[in-house]
Formats: structure tokens, sequence, C-alpha cells
């Protein structure tokens, strides 16, 4: 979907402020936020995928407004109503009336803990041979999914370089709906600056995204 | 309002607080309808404050300045290299590690949301989630590097990598001046955070005191 959430080439948000020694947490609800959507994930309610999906679609003065904790917090509410895990009347009572909607993997445990720290696997066996090789030059479909994608806008309808090819993968755009894993090639796609900020773009720069073979076409 | 509210975040107390009052219902919404136990929260935020953060980035780079072969497979096979070291070896499948030299800077940034290399790294900081990293590290990085106080040579090519998958990169610093000799460990202490993001360098043995 074409969010406020796809900042790539945006202007106005000002400077970058590092804070010097930062905590891990600026509050404790945000490590409760952290660890419940976590749990939640791993306990089967949604992928990954989804999760970012809902905090695309918070509204975009709700988007640019929230921290990035309270944005995890609205998204999550919002994803666990819709999917029927809870109703929006019992968080505003805070206690559950109705009845628990059975999760994938069962109830998150102490037990569980030590599996979330490890990262996800999203490698799969490729469903057909690969498109594309390093060195072969591509063009960023001007493709405008309503739903997630991983493909920025601001390299739409750009040419760039295949630079890598790391096999097949989960396709974010197919799994955020819940459509499948469907998996897809996935490589690196270098752009030169000026391809795509134009000609007064800084000459030594070169950007590169991730992208999904649906995103390419040959070039 | 609780009263005790000593939080010092940039927003202001009422709307924290609803914060907080949220998110408290809604963990006893999810406790209650048995969906997870509370203890294993506690454990999980336990887990990411001791046992992830960029000392575990610090001790790949220290190893790959020392070590030539295991730079060699780093860089060849980041998520294999590391998985030979025991004590980092929650990386998952998808790690990358990208070289600084002096003909190029790399830089990471995740402009869709916040993808970071957390098993190296940590949790990334706000800035590194914030908008106004997210939308100008693509469009004018030596701008951003210049936010850090960071300026590059102008001829130095500059390779900002977009994490718009689940691929994760790692920034392989070069090594300081004057290290001859230094032990891996001595030489983790030079390693930055924002040198394995891009957007610094490391400490020289000068500045470490």
């Amino acid at each position: 979907m074409n969010g406020v959430h796809d900042m790539g080439g945006m202007d106005g948000f000002g400077k970058v402020e590092p804070e010097l020694n930062e905590p891990m947490f600026h509050a404790e609800w945000e490590a409760r936020v952290l660890a419940m959507v976590r749990a939640m994930g791993a306990a089967g309610a949604f992928n990954i995928d989804t999760s970012r999906f809902y905090r695309e679609m918070l509204p975009p003065h709700v988007y640019l407004s929230s921290s990035y904790y309270r944005k995890w917090l609205l998204g999550l509410e919002d994803l666990l109503i819709d999917k029927g895990y809870m109703a929006a009347s019992e968080v505003a009572a805070g206690h559950a009336v109705e009845t628990a909607k059975p999760l994938k993997h069962g109830k998150f445990g102490l037990d569980d803990v030590e599996r979330i720290m490890v990262r996800g696997k999203f490698g799969r066996p490729a469903p057909a041979p690969a498109k594309f090789k390093p060195g072969d030059h591509v063009r960023a479909k001007n493709i405008h999914p309503a739903t997630h994608t991983r493909l920025p806008r601001y390299v739409r309808g750009h040419v760039g370089v295949i630079e890598r090819d790391h096999g097949c993968q989960v396709f974010p755009d197919s799994a955020a709906t819940e459509s499948g894993e469907n998996p897809q090639w996935l490589y690196t796609v270098v752009f030169d600056g000026a391809e795509l900020w134009g000609p007064d773009a800084d000459p030594t720069v070169k950007i590169s995204i991730d992208a999904f073979e649906p995103y390419l076409e040959a070039a | 309002m609780t009263g005790h509210d000593h939080d010092h975040h940039d927003h202001d107390h009422s709307e924290l607080s609803e914060t907080e009052l949220r998110v408290r219902a809604l963990e006893t919404v999810l406790t209650e309808k048995g969906y997870v136990d509370p203890a294993a929260l506690d454990a999980i935020i336990q887990a990411y404050e001791t046992k992830i953060g960029p000392h575990n980035g610090a001790q790949v780079v220290a190893k790959a300045w020392s070590d030539p072969a295991f730079k060699r497979s780093l860089l060849d096979d980041a998520t294999k290299a590391v998985s030979t070291l025991g004590h980092v070896s929650r990386v998952g499948d998808h790690l990358v590690a990208v070289e600084n030299t002096p003909q190029r800077h790399n830089m990471v940034v995740c402009t869709l949301c916040s993808c970071y290399p957390w098993e190296m790294l940590g949790l990334p900081p706000v800035w590194y989630k914030a908008a106004p990293y997210r939308s100008r590290a693509v469009k004018d990085p030596r701008g951003v590097l210049a936010d850090f106080g960071v300026s590059l040579p102008k001829d130095t090519e500059i390779r900002v990598w977009d994490s718009t998958a689940e691929t994760r990169f790692l920034v392989l610093p070069m090594r300081p001046e004057g290290t001859d000799g230094w032990s891996e460990q001595q030489l983790a202490e030079l390693v930055t955070r924002d040198s394995m993001i891009g957007t610094g360098f490391p400490k020289t043995p000068d500045a470490q005191s």
C-alpha cells in the first residue's frame, strides 16, 4: 500500500537526532508491548508480515505522531481484534469476557522463550528456476498494490542491476494477507543515485534494495 | 495519571498515561484468555536486555579484523561464518556483512519499517526507526552522516543498503590505525554500534580510555 510508512526519499522530517546513551526502553510499557508482539506471533496469531501490514494500516496522522512502540501497540490491538482473538470491548474493559480463540501453537509459556530468541528462517525450496542472475539489468515494476508490499515507491519504474541472489524466500505480499508463503526469488538490486533522484544527485551514491522476483522485469 | 510517572519520554503525560493503561489492559486480556503467561513476557524482556546487543556484532568485527580467513568467510557467507561462533548463533539464515574500504562506505537503513540485525546489534535506537533517518538515508546519505558529525572524502563511494526483505546487513568497518598486535578483545572495545550501521566510525586507540 502507498502509505506514509514508505518514507524513502521524503523531505521535511528534519535532522536525525541520535540520543546519547540511549536506554533499551524509554518506559516499562514499551518492553511489555515488544514482549506481547513477540509472544502472540510465536503462538501463531500472526506472521511478521501481517504485523507489519497492520502498523502500515494505521491512519497516516496516527502513524506519524506515534512513537515506535505505540505503533506496535495499536497495530497489535487492531490485528488481534480483526482476527477474532479478542474484542475491542474487552480491551476497553480491561478484562476477558468472550471465549478464547485457539492459537495455532498454543499458549505462549516460559518454555517458548528460547525459541523466539533465534531468528526465523525465511528461505524456502525454489518452485521454479530464477529468472535473473547477477549482472542483469532489471526495472522495478511500476506497481501499486493496495495491500502490503516490500517494493518501496522510490524505486518503482527505475532500472538497476542485480548484484546478489538470495535464493527463494517467503513472499511478504502474500504472507501479509495470509494467502500462503508463495516463495519467490530474492535479489539485491543496485541503483545509481542519479537513476532514482535525477541529474543533481550525488554521483558517489548507490542505493540497493532486496527485491522479490515479481517486483522486477527485464530491462 | 498514577502520580508515579517519572518517565522522561517526549510525549506529554496524558498520552503516556493513556498508553500505559492500554498496555496493562491488553496484557490482562491476553493473560485471562490464556494466550500468554506473563512470566514468559518477563523472560522475553530479560532475554532482550541481557542476551543481545552490539557486543555480539563487535566480537564478529574484531574477529574479522584479526583473522583473515574468518573475514573472507564472513564476507562470503556471514550466516555461516557467524554460526561457527557459539555465543552469537541466533542470527538465523540471512545475514550479510559488507566491508568498508578507503574507496567505499556502506550504510544500512530500513525505509519501510525498522529492519535491523537484532542478534548482532540489539534493538535498534529510536533514530534508526524514526522518519528523519528512514526518509533521508537513501536520498541524502552525506547529509545524514553530517547529522552524526561524520564526513567522508568527496570521492568515496557511498552504498546505502535498504533492508526491504529479511536479509540483515552488518557493516564491517575499517580497522583503526595504531592497533597492530591488539587482541580481539581489545579490538572489540573499539567497535561502536554506529560503526556497524555505517553512521559512525570505530573508536581510535587515542579516543579510548
